[in-house]
Protein backbone atom coordinates (compact mmCIF):
# COMPACT_ATOMS: atom_id res chain seq x y z
CA UNK A 1 0.00 0.00 0.00
CA UNK A 2 2.90 2.15 1.17
CA UNK A 3 4.27 2.23 -2.35
CA UNK A 4 1.16 2.18 -4.18
CA UNK A 5 0.67 5.42 -2.52
CA UNK A 6 3.77 7.23 -3.03
CA UNK A 7 3.52 6.04 -6.57
CA UNK A 8 0.39 7.60 -6.87
CA UNK A 9 1.23 10.67 -5.21
CA UNK A 10 4.00 11.49 -8.14
CA UNK A 11 1.54 10.84 -11.02
CA UNK A 12 -0.97 12.90 -9.36
CA UNK A 13 2.23 15.20 -8.55
CA UNK A 14 3.22 15.75 -12.07
CA UNK A 15 -0.42 16.01 -13.43
CA UNK A 16 -1.05 19.09 -11.32
CA UNK A 17 2.54 20.48 -12.17
CA UNK A 18 1.18 20.00 -16.22
CA UNK A 19 -2.59 21.17 -15.70
CA UNK A 20 -1.02 24.54 -13.76
CA UNK A 21 -1.14 26.57 -16.71
CA UNK A 22 -4.72 26.02 -17.43
CA UNK A 23 -5.43 26.86 -14.31
CA UNK A 24 -8.06 29.39 -13.60
CA UNK A 25 -7.37 32.39 -11.05
CA UNK A 26 -5.90 30.81 -7.63
CA UNK A 27 -7.93 27.98 -7.85
CA UNK A 28 -5.88 24.74 -5.94
CA UNK A 29 -6.21 21.57 -8.28
CA UNK A 30 -7.22 18.51 -6.25
CA UNK A 31 -8.45 15.29 -7.21
CA UNK A 32 -11.59 16.44 -7.63
CA UNK A 33 -11.55 18.93 -9.32
CA UNK A 34 -13.66 18.55 -13.19
CA UNK A 35 -11.15 19.26 -15.64
CA UNK A 36 -13.52 19.91 -18.37
CA UNK A 37 -16.00 21.82 -16.11
CA UNK A 38 -13.45 23.94 -14.16
CA UNK A 39 -10.13 23.84 -15.80
CA UNK A 40 -12.30 24.02 -19.19
CA UNK A 41 -9.92 22.07 -21.29
CA UNK A 42 -11.45 20.97 -24.61
CA UNK A 43 -11.35 16.99 -25.50
CA UNK A 44 -8.41 17.70 -27.45
CA UNK A 45 -6.48 19.54 -24.71
CA UNK A 46 -7.18 16.75 -22.75
CA UNK A 47 -5.80 13.81 -25.03
CA UNK A 48 -2.62 16.05 -25.58
CA UNK A 49 -2.41 16.59 -21.88
CA UNK A 50 -2.20 12.23 -21.79
CA UNK A 51 0.33 12.20 -24.64
CA UNK A 52 2.58 14.30 -22.28
CA UNK A 53 1.95 12.14 -19.56
CA UNK A 54 2.37 9.07 -21.54
CA UNK A 55 6.07 10.23 -22.37
CA UNK A 56 6.79 11.14 -18.94
CA UNK A 57 5.77 8.06 -17.25
CA UNK A 58 6.76 5.87 -20.31
CA UNK A 59 3.35 4.33 -20.82
CA UNK A 60 0.70 3.64 -22.96
CA UNK A 61 -2.92 4.85 -21.99
CA UNK A 62 -5.01 3.93 -24.64
CA UNK A 63 -7.88 6.82 -26.32
CA UNK A 64 -10.90 4.31 -25.47
CA UNK A 65 -10.13 5.85 -21.51
CA UNK A 66 -10.46 9.03 -22.82
CA UNK A 67 -14.43 9.03 -22.52
CA UNK A 68 -14.32 7.97 -18.57
CA UNK A 69 -11.97 10.26 -17.36
CA UNK A 70 -13.84 13.55 -15.79
CA UNK A 71 -11.42 14.20 -12.70
CA UNK A 72 -8.17 15.20 -12.28
CA UNK A 73 -7.81 12.39 -10.07
CA UNK A 74 -9.41 9.71 -12.55
CA UNK A 75 -6.38 10.86 -14.74
CA UNK A 76 -3.76 10.35 -12.66
CA UNK A 77 -5.21 7.04 -11.95
CA UNK A 78 -5.53 6.07 -15.74
CA UNK A 79 -1.64 6.81 -15.96
CA UNK A 80 -1.19 4.49 -12.65
CA UNK A 81 -3.00 1.89 -13.96
CA UNK A 82 -0.84 1.75 -17.19
CA UNK B 1 -30.14 19.89 -14.87
CA UNK B 2 -31.55 20.47 -18.60
CA UNK B 3 -30.73 18.24 -21.78
CA UNK B 4 -28.58 20.55 -23.23
CA UNK B 5 -27.23 22.49 -20.16
CA UNK B 6 -23.78 20.19 -20.86
CA UNK B 7 -23.48 22.48 -23.83
CA UNK B 8 -23.17 26.01 -22.05
CA UNK B 9 -19.46 26.09 -22.75
CA UNK B 10 -20.32 25.23 -26.35
CA UNK B 11 -22.75 27.82 -26.61
CA UNK B 12 -20.63 30.64 -25.37
CA UNK B 13 -17.79 29.60 -27.98
CA UNK B 14 -20.51 30.12 -30.48
CA UNK B 15 -21.71 33.37 -29.19
CA UNK B 16 -17.88 34.95 -28.98
CA UNK B 17 -17.71 33.33 -32.68
CA UNK B 18 -20.66 35.81 -33.67
CA UNK B 19 -19.33 38.74 -31.72
CA UNK B 20 -17.62 40.17 -35.56
CA UNK B 21 -21.68 40.59 -37.10
CA UNK B 22 -21.70 37.42 -39.03
CA UNK B 23 -22.54 33.80 -38.20
CA UNK B 24 -18.91 32.02 -39.06
CA UNK B 25 -20.77 28.94 -38.93
CA UNK B 26 -24.13 29.63 -40.84
CA UNK B 27 -23.03 31.58 -43.95
CA UNK B 28 -26.00 31.20 -46.14
CA UNK B 29 -25.30 31.55 -49.93
CA UNK B 30 -27.95 32.93 -52.31
CA UNK B 31 -27.26 32.20 -55.62
CA UNK B 32 -23.83 29.73 -56.68
CA UNK B 33 -22.12 32.17 -59.99
CA UNK B 34 -20.02 29.20 -60.66
CA UNK B 35 -17.12 27.21 -58.70
CA UNK B 36 -15.40 30.35 -57.35
CA UNK B 37 -18.38 32.50 -57.02
CA UNK B 38 -21.48 33.18 -55.19
CA UNK B 39 -23.68 35.63 -53.93
CA UNK B 40 -24.07 36.18 -50.05
CA UNK B 41 -25.90 38.76 -48.63
CA UNK B 42 -26.28 40.19 -51.40
CA UNK B 43 -23.36 40.95 -52.18
CA UNK B 44 -21.15 39.11 -55.35
CA UNK B 45 -18.31 37.09 -53.37
CA UNK B 46 -15.12 34.81 -54.16
CA UNK B 47 -15.38 31.59 -52.68
CA UNK B 48 -11.50 30.20 -51.49
CA UNK B 49 -12.60 27.99 -48.43
CA UNK B 50 -14.84 25.05 -50.13
CA UNK B 51 -12.46 22.45 -51.21
CA UNK B 52 -13.92 22.57 -54.77
CA UNK B 53 -10.19 22.04 -56.07
CA UNK B 54 -10.79 21.36 -59.97
CA UNK B 55 -13.85 23.33 -60.01
CA UNK B 56 -15.66 20.27 -61.68
CA UNK B 57 -19.12 21.28 -59.60
CA UNK B 58 -20.00 23.36 -62.59
CA UNK B 59 -18.47 21.22 -65.08
CA UNK B 60 -20.62 20.26 -67.73
CA UNK B 61 -19.79 16.77 -68.98
CA UNK B 62 -20.53 16.30 -64.99
CA UNK B 63 -23.44 18.33 -65.41
CA UNK B 64 -24.84 16.58 -68.26
CA UNK B 65 -24.05 12.88 -67.13
CA UNK B 66 -25.52 14.14 -63.50
CA UNK B 67 -28.67 15.23 -65.87
CA UNK B 68 -29.48 12.16 -67.92
CA UNK B 69 -28.96 10.01 -64.79
CA UNK B 70 -31.54 11.49 -62.76
CA UNK B 71 -33.96 11.22 -65.63
CA UNK B 72 -33.21 7.97 -65.95
CA UNK B 73 -32.92 6.31 -62.84
CA UNK B 74 -34.88 8.64 -60.67
CA UNK B 75 -34.03 11.36 -57.86
CA UNK B 76 -33.06 8.53 -55.12
CA UNK B 77 -32.62 5.00 -54.54
CA UNK B 78 -34.76 4.89 -51.13
CA UNK B 79 -32.46 2.42 -49.39
CA UNK B 80 -29.51 0.47 -48.66
CA UNK B 81 -27.44 -1.41 -51.34
CA UNK B 82 -27.84 -4.80 -49.29
CA UNK B 83 -31.36 -4.49 -48.23
CA UNK B 84 -32.79 -2.50 -51.49
CA UNK B 85 -30.61 -3.43 -54.69
CA UNK B 86 -27.64 -1.83 -55.73
CA UNK B 87 -28.18 0.46 -59.32
CA UNK B 88 -25.56 0.12 -62.10
CA UNK B 89 -24.59 3.34 -61.48
CA UNK B 90 -22.92 2.07 -57.82
CA UNK B 91 -21.02 -1.33 -59.29
CA UNK B 92 -20.26 1.34 -62.53
CA UNK B 93 -18.64 4.02 -60.01
CA UNK B 94 -16.59 0.90 -57.86
CA UNK B 95 -15.25 -0.24 -61.14
CA UNK B 96 -14.39 3.62 -62.57
CA UNK B 97 -12.52 4.30 -59.34
CA UNK B 98 -10.59 0.63 -59.40
CA UNK B 99 -9.87 0.72 -62.60
CA UNK B 100 -7.99 4.94 -61.98
CA UNK B 101 -6.43 3.50 -58.58
CA UNK B 102 -5.25 0.41 -60.01
CA UNK B 103 -6.41 -1.51 -57.17
CA UNK B 104 -8.86 -4.60 -57.21
CA UNK B 105 -11.43 -3.38 -55.35
CA UNK B 106 -13.73 -0.37 -54.28
CA UNK B 107 -16.71 0.30 -52.14
CA UNK B 108 -18.23 3.35 -52.43
CA UNK B 109 -19.80 5.35 -49.17
CA UNK B 110 -22.74 7.68 -49.02
CA UNK B 111 -20.29 10.31 -47.70
CA UNK B 112 -16.41 10.71 -46.78
CA UNK B 113 -17.60 10.74 -42.82
CA UNK B 114 -19.15 7.27 -43.33
CA UNK B 115 -16.08 5.85 -45.66
CA UNK B 116 -13.88 6.46 -42.03
CA UNK B 117 -16.45 4.93 -40.42
CA UNK B 118 -17.33 1.98 -42.25
CA UNK B 119 -13.92 1.26 -42.75
CA UNK B 120 -11.95 2.09 -39.54
CA UNK B 121 -14.46 0.30 -37.50
CA UNK B 122 -14.38 -2.84 -39.46
CA UNK B 123 -10.74 -3.56 -40.44
CA UNK B 124 -9.41 -3.34 -37.02
CA UNK B 125 -11.56 -5.30 -34.21
CA UNK B 126 -11.61 -6.20 -30.36
CA UNK B 127 -7.92 -7.61 -30.39
CA UNK B 128 -6.41 -5.25 -32.58
CA UNK B 129 -5.01 -1.67 -32.29
CA UNK B 130 -5.63 1.64 -34.44
CA UNK B 131 -2.61 3.64 -34.28
CA UNK B 132 -4.37 7.08 -35.14
CA UNK B 133 -1.98 10.58 -35.68
CA UNK B 134 -2.75 13.35 -33.57
CA UNK B 135 -4.13 15.71 -36.15
CA UNK B 136 -6.45 12.92 -37.49
CA UNK B 137 -10.07 14.56 -39.17
CA UNK B 138 -13.16 13.91 -36.52
CA UNK B 139 -14.46 11.09 -38.87
CA UNK B 140 -11.46 9.07 -37.74
CA UNK B 141 -11.75 9.68 -34.36
CA UNK B 142 -15.77 9.14 -34.45
CA UNK B 143 -14.79 6.03 -36.10
CA UNK B 144 -12.33 4.91 -33.83
CA UNK B 145 -15.41 5.11 -31.41
CA UNK B 146 -17.62 3.34 -33.46
CA UNK B 147 -15.09 0.41 -33.63
CA UNK B 148 -13.54 -1.87 -30.72
CA UNK B 149 -9.91 -1.79 -30.97
CA UNK B 150 -7.71 -0.61 -28.72
CA UNK B 151 -7.01 3.46 -29.67
CA UNK B 152 -3.67 4.88 -29.59
CA UNK B 153 -2.91 8.42 -30.81
CA UNK B 154 0.53 8.81 -32.04
CA UNK B 155 2.52 12.73 -32.19
CA UNK B 156 1.29 14.52 -35.76
CA UNK B 157 3.74 13.52 -38.45
CA UNK B 158 5.81 11.69 -36.23
CA UNK B 159 7.44 8.68 -37.59
CA UNK B 160 9.72 8.23 -34.50
CA UNK B 161 6.91 8.21 -31.94
CA UNK B 162 4.48 6.00 -34.30
CA UNK B 163 7.95 4.03 -34.02
CA UNK B 164 7.95 4.14 -30.27
CA UNK B 165 4.10 3.41 -29.84
CA UNK B 166 4.18 0.53 -31.58
CA UNK B 167 7.20 -1.18 -29.53
CA UNK B 168 4.96 -0.76 -26.49
CA UNK B 169 2.68 -2.91 -28.30
CA UNK B 170 4.90 -5.58 -28.81
CA UNK B 171 3.88 -8.92 -27.43
CA UNK B 172 0.63 -7.97 -27.25
CA UNK B 173 -1.72 -9.73 -29.48
CA UNK B 174 -3.92 -8.48 -32.35
CA UNK B 175 -3.06 -6.49 -35.80
CA UNK B 176 -2.08 -3.49 -35.71
CA UNK B 177 -3.31 -0.32 -38.58
CA UNK B 178 -1.74 2.51 -38.77
CA UNK B 179 -4.32 5.52 -39.90
CA UNK B 180 -3.05 8.83 -41.74
CA UNK B 181 -4.01 11.41 -43.99
CA UNK B 182 -1.98 12.61 -47.43
CA UNK B 183 -3.01 16.32 -46.66
CA UNK B 184 -4.19 17.54 -43.41
CA UNK B 185 -6.90 20.10 -44.33
CA UNK B 186 -5.99 22.62 -41.71
CA UNK B 187 -2.54 23.57 -42.25
CA UNK B 188 -2.19 21.90 -45.69
CA UNK B 189 0.73 19.78 -44.36
CA UNK B 190 1.68 16.14 -45.63
CA UNK B 191 1.91 12.90 -44.02
CA UNK B 192 5.68 11.69 -43.70
CA UNK B 193 4.61 8.53 -45.58
CA UNK B 194 8.20 7.61 -46.67
CA UNK B 195 8.69 7.17 -43.13
CA UNK B 196 5.37 5.49 -42.36
CA UNK B 197 5.40 3.13 -44.45
CA UNK B 198 9.04 2.05 -42.94
CA UNK B 199 7.62 1.82 -39.61
CA UNK B 200 4.59 0.05 -40.80
CA UNK B 201 7.11 -2.73 -42.39
CA UNK B 202 8.91 -3.13 -39.25
CA UNK B 203 6.16 -3.92 -37.30
CA UNK B 204 4.45 -5.97 -39.65
CA UNK B 205 1.50 -3.13 -39.73
CA UNK B 206 -1.48 -2.18 -42.29
CA UNK B 207 -1.97 1.54 -43.23
CA UNK B 208 -5.45 3.23 -44.04
CA UNK B 209 -4.27 6.21 -46.15
CA UNK B 210 -7.20 8.81 -45.88
CA UNK B 211 -6.43 10.79 -49.12
CA UNK B 212 -9.48 13.36 -48.96
CA UNK B 213 -7.71 16.28 -49.82
CA UNK B 214 -5.04 15.09 -51.81
CA UNK B 215 -7.15 13.12 -54.47
CA UNK B 216 -7.18 14.79 -57.54
CA UNK B 217 -4.57 17.34 -56.35
CA UNK B 218 -1.88 15.16 -56.28
CA UNK B 219 0.58 12.87 -58.07
CA UNK B 220 1.05 12.61 -61.66
CA UNK B 221 -2.39 11.37 -62.92
CA UNK B 222 -4.00 12.82 -59.49
CA UNK B 223 -4.36 9.62 -57.38
CA UNK B 224 -3.23 11.19 -54.19
CA UNK B 225 -0.09 10.99 -51.79
CA UNK B 226 0.89 7.43 -52.19
CA UNK B 227 1.50 8.36 -55.80
CA UNK B 228 3.35 11.36 -55.57
CA UNK B 229 5.65 9.14 -53.42
CA UNK B 230 5.21 6.35 -55.55
CA UNK B 231 4.38 3.84 -52.66
CA UNK B 232 0.89 3.29 -53.58
CA UNK B 233 1.63 -0.37 -53.06
CA UNK B 234 2.85 -0.57 -49.74
CA UNK B 235 -0.68 1.49 -48.70
CA UNK B 236 -3.47 -1.18 -47.40
CA UNK B 237 -6.17 1.11 -47.99
CA UNK B 238 -6.93 4.46 -49.29
CA UNK B 239 -10.38 6.38 -48.05
CA UNK B 240 -11.21 9.07 -49.79
CA UNK B 241 -14.39 11.78 -50.61
CA UNK B 242 -16.26 12.58 -53.95
CA UNK B 243 -16.85 16.00 -52.14
CA UNK B 244 -13.63 17.60 -52.81
CA UNK B 245 -11.99 17.35 -56.05
CA UNK B 246 -14.87 15.15 -57.63
CA UNK B 247 -16.99 18.20 -56.95
CA UNK B 248 -20.28 15.91 -55.67
CA UNK B 249 -20.64 13.89 -52.07
CA UNK B 250 -20.03 10.87 -50.89
CA UNK B 251 -16.76 8.33 -49.93
CA UNK B 252 -14.80 5.46 -51.29
CA UNK B 253 -12.50 2.76 -49.65
CA UNK B 254 -10.19 0.85 -52.46
CA UNK B 255 -8.00 -1.90 -51.87
CA UNK B 256 -6.02 -5.08 -52.86
CA UNK B 257 -6.51 -6.87 -49.83
CA UNK B 258 -7.55 -10.43 -50.31
CA UNK B 259 -11.38 -10.52 -48.49
CA UNK B 260 -12.43 -6.85 -48.62
CA UNK B 261 -15.43 -7.25 -50.08
CA UNK B 262 -16.67 -9.49 -47.10
CA UNK B 263 -16.80 -5.72 -45.98
CA UNK B 264 -20.12 -5.47 -47.69
CA UNK B 265 -22.12 -7.17 -45.46
CA UNK B 266 -19.68 -6.68 -42.35
CA UNK B 267 -19.78 -2.90 -42.36
CA UNK B 268 -22.38 -1.05 -40.19
CA UNK B 269 -21.82 2.35 -42.21
CA UNK B 270 -22.17 0.74 -45.13
CA UNK B 271 -25.26 -1.52 -44.70
CA UNK B 272 -27.56 0.74 -42.89
CA UNK B 273 -28.13 4.31 -44.60
CA UNK B 274 -29.40 4.83 -48.13
CA UNK B 275 -27.09 4.75 -51.19
CA UNK B 276 -25.80 7.43 -53.01
CA UNK B 277 -28.82 8.66 -55.65
CA UNK B 278 -28.34 7.93 -59.32
CA UNK B 279 -27.31 12.04 -60.27
CA UNK B 280 -24.01 11.67 -57.88
CA UNK B 281 -22.93 8.53 -58.78
CA UNK B 282 -23.10 9.76 -62.64
CA UNK B 283 -21.34 12.91 -62.18
CA UNK B 284 -18.94 11.56 -59.81
CA UNK B 285 -18.07 8.85 -62.19
CA UNK B 286 -17.50 11.82 -64.98
CA UNK B 287 -16.10 14.14 -62.65
CA UNK B 288 -12.91 10.63 -62.12
CA UNK B 289 -12.88 11.11 -66.19
CA UNK B 290 -12.55 14.82 -66.01
CA UNK B 291 -9.72 14.37 -63.73
CA UNK B 292 -7.69 11.53 -65.48
CA UNK B 293 -8.19 13.73 -69.00
CA UNK B 294 -7.75 17.02 -67.98
CA UNK B 295 -3.72 17.43 -66.16
CA UNK B 296 -4.02 20.90 -66.45
CA UNK B 297 -6.76 21.06 -63.95
CA UNK B 298 -3.96 20.14 -61.43
CA UNK B 299 -1.77 22.44 -63.38
CA UNK B 300 -3.79 25.62 -62.47
CA UNK B 301 -4.19 24.44 -58.98
CA UNK B 302 -0.90 24.54 -57.83
CA UNK B 303 0.04 27.62 -60.00
CA UNK B 304 -3.03 29.60 -57.79
CA UNK B 305 -1.32 27.65 -54.86
CA UNK B 306 1.88 29.43 -55.74
CA UNK B 307 -0.07 33.01 -56.26
CA UNK B 308 -1.70 32.89 -53.10
CA UNK B 309 0.40 31.61 -50.71
CA UNK B 310 3.47 33.84 -52.08
CA UNK B 311 1.31 36.84 -52.18
CA UNK B 312 0.11 35.95 -48.51
CA UNK B 313 3.63 35.10 -47.63
CA UNK B 314 5.24 38.38 -48.59
CA UNK B 315 2.03 40.56 -46.74
CA UNK B 316 3.73 38.85 -43.63
CA UNK B 317 1.16 36.49 -42.75
CA UNK B 318 1.40 33.26 -40.74
CA UNK B 319 1.05 30.57 -42.92
CA UNK B 320 1.62 26.46 -42.67
CA UNK B 321 4.54 24.99 -43.73
CA UNK B 322 3.92 23.68 -46.91
CA UNK B 323 2.82 25.10 -49.70
CA UNK B 324 -0.44 23.26 -50.76
CA UNK B 325 -4.16 23.76 -51.86
CA UNK B 326 -5.11 24.62 -48.42
CA UNK B 327 -3.71 27.60 -47.17
CA UNK B 328 -4.46 28.57 -43.74
CA UNK B 329 -3.79 31.32 -42.15
CA UNK B 330 -2.25 31.64 -38.34
CA UNK B 331 -4.15 34.29 -36.49
CA UNK B 332 -2.95 35.56 -33.05
CA UNK B 333 -5.96 34.67 -31.55
CA UNK B 334 -9.84 33.74 -31.42
CA UNK B 335 -10.87 37.33 -31.49
CA UNK B 336 -8.54 38.71 -34.49
CA UNK B 337 -9.34 35.32 -36.16
CA UNK B 338 -12.76 36.46 -36.11
CA UNK B 339 -12.09 39.90 -36.64
CA UNK B 340 -10.12 38.82 -39.77
CA UNK B 341 -12.49 36.52 -40.89
CA UNK B 342 -15.79 39.11 -40.98
CA UNK B 343 -13.83 41.02 -42.08
CA UNK B 344 -12.88 39.56 -45.18
CA UNK B 345 -16.38 38.10 -45.77
CA UNK B 346 -18.29 41.99 -45.38
CA UNK B 347 -15.07 42.60 -48.58
CA UNK B 348 -16.34 39.90 -50.56
CA UNK B 349 -13.77 36.75 -49.97
CA UNK B 350 -15.90 34.27 -48.15
CA UNK B 351 -13.05 31.48 -46.31
CA UNK B 352 -13.53 28.91 -43.71
CA UNK B 353 -13.03 29.99 -39.61
CA UNK B 354 -11.89 27.31 -37.81
CA UNK B 355 -11.24 27.38 -34.14
CA UNK B 356 -10.33 25.11 -31.35
CA UNK B 357 -10.76 22.66 -30.37
CA UNK B 358 -11.28 21.97 -33.95
CA UNK B 359 -7.52 22.97 -34.73
CA UNK B 360 -4.83 21.65 -33.51
CA UNK B 361 -2.46 23.16 -30.66
CA UNK B 362 -5.16 25.55 -30.26
CA UNK B 363 -4.76 27.91 -32.95
CA UNK B 364 -6.90 30.39 -34.70
CA UNK B 365 -7.42 29.60 -37.86
CA UNK B 366 -8.65 30.86 -41.21
CA UNK B 367 -8.44 28.39 -44.19
CA UNK B 368 -8.84 29.11 -47.77
CA UNK B 369 -8.59 26.91 -50.40
CA UNK B 370 -8.07 26.94 -53.54
CA UNK B 371 -9.71 25.74 -56.83
CA UNK B 372 -8.47 25.66 -60.72
CA UNK B 373 -10.85 27.95 -61.76
CA UNK B 374 -9.75 30.74 -59.52
CA UNK B 375 -8.69 33.26 -61.80
CA UNK B 376 -5.09 35.06 -61.17
CA UNK B 377 -7.65 38.56 -60.73
CA UNK B 378 -9.14 36.68 -58.31
CA UNK B 379 -6.34 35.43 -56.12
CA UNK B 380 -4.77 39.21 -56.17
CA UNK B 381 -8.06 40.49 -55.13
CA UNK B 382 -7.95 38.21 -52.51
CA UNK B 383 -4.65 38.70 -51.05
CA UNK B 384 -4.99 42.69 -51.33
CA UNK B 385 -8.71 42.49 -48.73
CA UNK B 386 -6.72 39.87 -46.83
CA UNK B 387 -3.79 42.77 -46.46
CA UNK B 388 -6.02 45.36 -45.60
CA UNK B 389 -8.18 43.72 -43.30
CA UNK B 390 -5.32 42.55 -41.67
CA UNK B 391 -3.79 46.16 -41.42
CA UNK B 392 -6.95 47.98 -40.49
CA UNK B 393 -7.59 45.46 -37.29
CA UNK B 394 -4.31 45.05 -36.48
CA UNK B 395 -3.12 41.39 -37.03
CA UNK B 396 -0.11 41.60 -37.89
CA UNK B 397 0.82 43.71 -34.72
CA UNK B 398 2.86 41.32 -32.37
CA UNK B 399 1.25 42.67 -29.68
CA UNK B 400 -2.54 42.05 -28.88
CA UNK B 401 -4.49 45.01 -30.67
CA UNK B 402 -7.02 46.92 -28.54
CA UNK B 403 -10.34 45.49 -28.80
CA UNK B 404 -12.49 47.85 -30.81
CA UNK B 405 -15.42 49.69 -29.40
CA UNK B 406 -18.06 47.58 -30.37
CA UNK B 407 -16.41 44.01 -29.73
Amino acid sequence: MGLVHREDTAVFDAVVTLLDQFKREEAIITRETDISEDLRLDSLAVMDLMMELEDKFDVSIPLNLVAEIRTVGDLAEAVRRH
Amino acid sequence: MGLFDRFDGLAKLHAMATTGGEDPFAVRMDRVLSPTEAVINGRQTILIGTHNYLGLTFDPACIEASQKAVAAFGTGTTGSRIANGSYAGHRGLEKTLAAFFGRKHCMVFSTGYQANLGILSTVAGPQDHLLIDADSHASIYDACKLGSATVVRFRHNDPADLDRRLQKLSGEPGNRVIVAEGLYSMLGDTAPLREFVEVKKKHGAYIVLDEAHSVGTMGENGRGLAEAEGLEADVDFVVGTFSKSFGAVGGFCVSDMEGFEVLRIASRPYMFTASLPPSIMASVTEAVHQVQARPELRRQLWQNVDRLYGGLQKAGFILGPEKAPVVAITLRDQETAIRFWNGLLANGVYCALVLPPATPNGLSLCRLSLCAAHTAAQIKRVVEVATGVANEIGAFDAVPAKRAAAG
